[in-house]
């Protein structure tokens, strides 16, 4: 099925299509990946390629146009170079599958090296049972500080492209975007009001929960943001961000990146090297914990305000440009 | 107190632009973002000039992210290679900020420095992640905060073009990332770690595997797109011409630099010369592809309207030079090729500033803009000289002591030095060829009528091109510091085979 989709996604012409195309291609995958007992790496996935990517690629989709420009279509100029790449890429990946260890085999050298340590001795030094979140917030760390930080990157991106609108210009899509919005769908209205309390708390649990379960600060912060901009399609862009303002929004990124990277900073300042959470307790145990729960809650802070700020930008200039073409 | 965060240098390394980057970013008081960067680019220059001195007799520092003893948890891995990197980058750093509160402020508009500044020292911050490193996988996630913070600072290029050039640089930079991480991927499953000095002992046990090989071909590539190594550099050109003018100095003089470090850190170190050039036709193919480089990219610097655009196909070239020295094999080569590096960020990073100079005045840096700017912009101009006569190879500037090693590499090589020589050789006569086109027209034409009137920079722009003018022909002169730091980190790579 996931080649199928994957094929049908490059054979379709509809980018609408193709969005939603994206959007099963990641929910198979997240499936897949939960059949390979990777339940952290498929909530992920759930969550972001199949929750909140074809959002933002529908955003795009409003700014521009819905199938490709006819010239594209009409050029069968063969693209050979591209081609021969593709399949040369390819064939290599299949070259190099060819001494990968088997699937599952326990003698494999990613089990017998590093991993084991991860698996026997995670509990003992950490004291969480889930061992993904300790390698991720503790062992590697600094990796995640890093990811969160890409993260970051992105805003700033979308920011610097999109945003700046003026504060003038604000009102009138306050006032487009009432009409335009789906607020007067009663059915709609009633069941957004039942789900997005309980995305909000499942957001919430996801979060703090993720020491013992599947899930953490990347998933949670997706789930969190994805209630607001629910709540966005159906009362309108302007009544979300009177709940919460794109300005807020930037400090909160700024809160989620400057608290996971403090976390590291006070582990210095107490004479540790940095992000070691040992000395953040009484015991290194208890400030371990202390230290995940931190810089997990910065990254689920992070992410969320990240993932609405970016939506709140698409949207706002959907607003503008959909304006501008009916004043025309 | 003090001694504790001594001992915490190379994380400060990175943490201090990276902590600043979100500051720069929230605190929209005028002029408060460029202070806070250029205050944290000299601690940061300041940090990396300790690192440089700690590790100068051949130590290693090594510094465990998070308390976990490598390969368990992240290693930071200081030695004389990539200490040197790091001096160059933070200064580079340095002199591009200071060169940035102008010159900024007469690109972007006032709402939008703020982004710009944090994605600048994000950027900064990026580099000096991967330069310093020894966790394979976190130089993946640094290249990618590098990376985009990049795409975001071109996109603020002022001619609609940047946005196209951005886009083709991100897709590019995607793919040879992509790469990387198959790679790094394929690595892991073959030996089941990601710390680079785990993986150099493990890797000769599963040398012989078809996984490993397409591993290695797989992050030379995608190193090689990074690096714009003739053919992967068809976004540079772009990137560079369209991008805001300080963006431009930056970028150019650091980051296919930490391209190539990626490459030499992964073929010597991690893989092994012996893998590398025995097994693999490494050798042949760097050499062919450099040779291709110096050739085309100075040919199509000669051809060029824009004067960004002839210095970007003359980075091309010149980044062949740099891999001409590493395909040597020798240290002497790898020693020139290190030391090229060093000497081409400062001449490229003083042309580009002078050009920032006059796109200040001129609003751009086409050919036809520069008649007369000899009379108009002397001290701009003159700067612009000295660093056009680097990229030539003129004695008493760098580029003439990283190209005289070169040759001296090269001679050591019988046949295939000989070539190289006259490769040279031909480099440097088109190097002539374009900077005179460009000295031509700046001295021998009168400027038109509107554009007699316009006036030298202002000082606040002509002090950070001069200092590295002035750098092109101190390290000219005066080269036991580059050259004895060169040939350290080139013995260090040769021998932590």
């Amino acid at each position: 099925m996931l080649v199928v989709t994957a094929l049908a996604t490059v054979f379709v012409r509809d980018l609408f299509a193709v969005i939603m195309l994206f959007g099963i291609y990641s929910l198979l995958s997240a499936g897949f990946f939960l059949n390979l007992n990777a339940p952290d790496v498929s909530l992920t996935e759930a969550a972001i390629g199949a929750g909140i990517s074809p959002i933002l690629m529908l955003g795009t989709l409003a700014l521009t146009r819905k199938s490709l420009a006819p010239s594209a279509i009409k050029s069968k100029k063969k693209a050979w170079l591209p081609i021969i790449v593709v399949t040369l890429t390819g064939a290599a990946l299949i070259y190099a599958t060819l001494d990968v260890p088997h699937f599952g085999d326990p003698s494999g050298p990613a089990h017998n090296h590093v991993a084991p340590r991860y698996i026997k001795e995670s509990y003992k030094e950490i004291h969480i049972p889930n061992i993904v979140t300790s390698v991720l917030a503790s062992y590697r760390g600094f990796d995640t500080l890093g990811e969160t930080f890409v993260i970051f990157a992105a805003a700033l991106g979308v920011l610097a492209l999109l945003g700046a609108i003026k504060q003038g210009d604000a009102d009138d899509y306050r006032q487009f975007s009432d009409t335009a919005s789906l607020r007067r769908h009663n059915i709609l209205h009633v069941i957004s009001k039942i789900l997005i309390p309980i995305i909000l708390l499942f957001g919430l649990y996801v979060q703090f929960h993720g020491d013992y379960s599947p899930g953490g600060g990347f998933q949670a912060g997706v789930i969190f943001a994805v209630a607001f901009i629910l709540y966005a399609l159906i009362y309108s862009l302007s009544a979300a961000q009177k709940i919460i303002s794109p300005l807020f929004l930037q400090i909160t990124m700024v809160i989620g990146v400057l608290l996971y990277a403090g976390t590291g900073v006070a582990s210095l300042l107490n004479g540790a090297n940095y992000l070691d959470y040992s000395v953040l307790g009484q015991d290194a145990l208890k400030g371990q914990h202390n230290g995940i729960i931190l810089v997990e809650l910065g990254v689920g802070i992070t992410v969320a305000s990240v993932m609405l700020s970016i939506f709140y930008t698409f949207a706002a200039r959907a607003l503008h440009t959909n304006e501008t073409s009916e004043a025309k | 107190m003090m001694n504790l965060l001594l001992d915490d240098l190379p994380a400060l390394q990175v943490m201090l632009p990276l902590l600043c980057a979100p500051l720069c970013f929230i605190l929209r008081i005028k002029g408060l973002p460029w202070l806070i960067a250029f205050v944290t680019s000299i601690l940061t220059f300041a940090v990396s000039f300790m690192l440089f001195n700690q590790v100068a007799d051949g130590d290693i520092l090594s510094y465990a992210m998070g308390g976990w003893a490598p390969p368990w948890g992240i290693e930071y891995r200081v030695d004389r290679l990539n200490s040197f990197f790091m001096l160059l980058i933070s200064g580079i750093g340095v002199v591009a900020l200071l060169f940035a509160r102008k010159s900024v402020d007469s690109e972007i508009i006032a709402c939008k420095q703020s982004i710009f500044y944090s994605a600048f020292m994000l950027c900064l911050a990026g580099l000096l992640g991967i330069l310093i490193t020894g966790d394979a996988f976190n130089v993946f996630v640094f290249l990618e905060i590098s990376a985009l913070s990049s795409y975001v600072l071109i996109s603020f290029g002022q001619d609609r073009r940047a946005l196209t050039a951005t886009f083709q640089y991100l897709i590019m930079g995607t793919i040879g990332a992509t790469m990387i991480l198959i790679g790094l991927g394929f690595m892991y499953m073959m030996t089941g770690t990601l710390n680079m000095a785990d993986l150099a002992t493990r890797l000769p046990e599963v040398m012989n595997t078809n996984t490993i090989r397409t591993a290695f071909a797989f992050i030379v590539i995608g190193a090689s797109i990074k690096l714009a190594l003739f053919p992967l550099h068809i976004w540079l050109p772009n990137a560079y011409s369209y991008a805001p003018s300080v963006v431009t100095v930056f970028l150019a003089a650091t980051s296919t630099k930490v391209a190539l470090y990626v490459l030499l850190r992964f073929v010597f170190t991690v893989f092994g010369a012996e893998f590398a050039f025995g097994e693999m036709p490494l050798q042949h193919i760097l050499m062919f592809m450099a040779v291709l480089a110096v050739l085309t990219g100075s040919l199509c610097a000669v051809f060029q309207t824009n004067i960004k655009h002839v210095l970007a196909y003359s980075s091309i070239g010149q980044i062949g030079y740099m891999v001409i020295g590493v395909a040597l094999l020798t240290t002497t080569g790898l020693a020139a090729g290190i030391l090229h590096v060093f000497n081409h960020a400062i001449m490229k990073a003083c042309l580009f500033l002078a050009i920032g100079c006059v796109y200040y005045r001129h609003g751009s840096a086409r050919i036809e803009d520069f008649k007369g700017i000899g009379k108009t912009m002397p001290w701009t101009m003159a700067a612009f000289v000295i660093g056009g006569l680097g990229l030539i190879g003129m004695p008493l500037t760098v580029g003439f002591i990283s190209k005289w090693y070169l040759v001296i590499a090269a001679m050591e090589q019988g046949a295939i030095g000989a070539v190289t020589i006259s490769i040279i050789l031909i480099g440097s006569l088109l190097a002539v060829a374009y900077v005179w086109r460009i000295v031509e027209v700046a001295y021998f034409n009168e400027p038109t009528k509107e554009k007699a009137k316009i006036k030298e920079a202002p000082l606040a722009l002509l002090i950070p091109t001069w200092i590295m003018a002035l750098a092109t022909i101190y390290f000219g002169i005066k080269t036991d510091f580059s050259v004895i730091a060169a040939t350290n980190a080139a013995t260090t790579l040769m021998g932590a085979k």
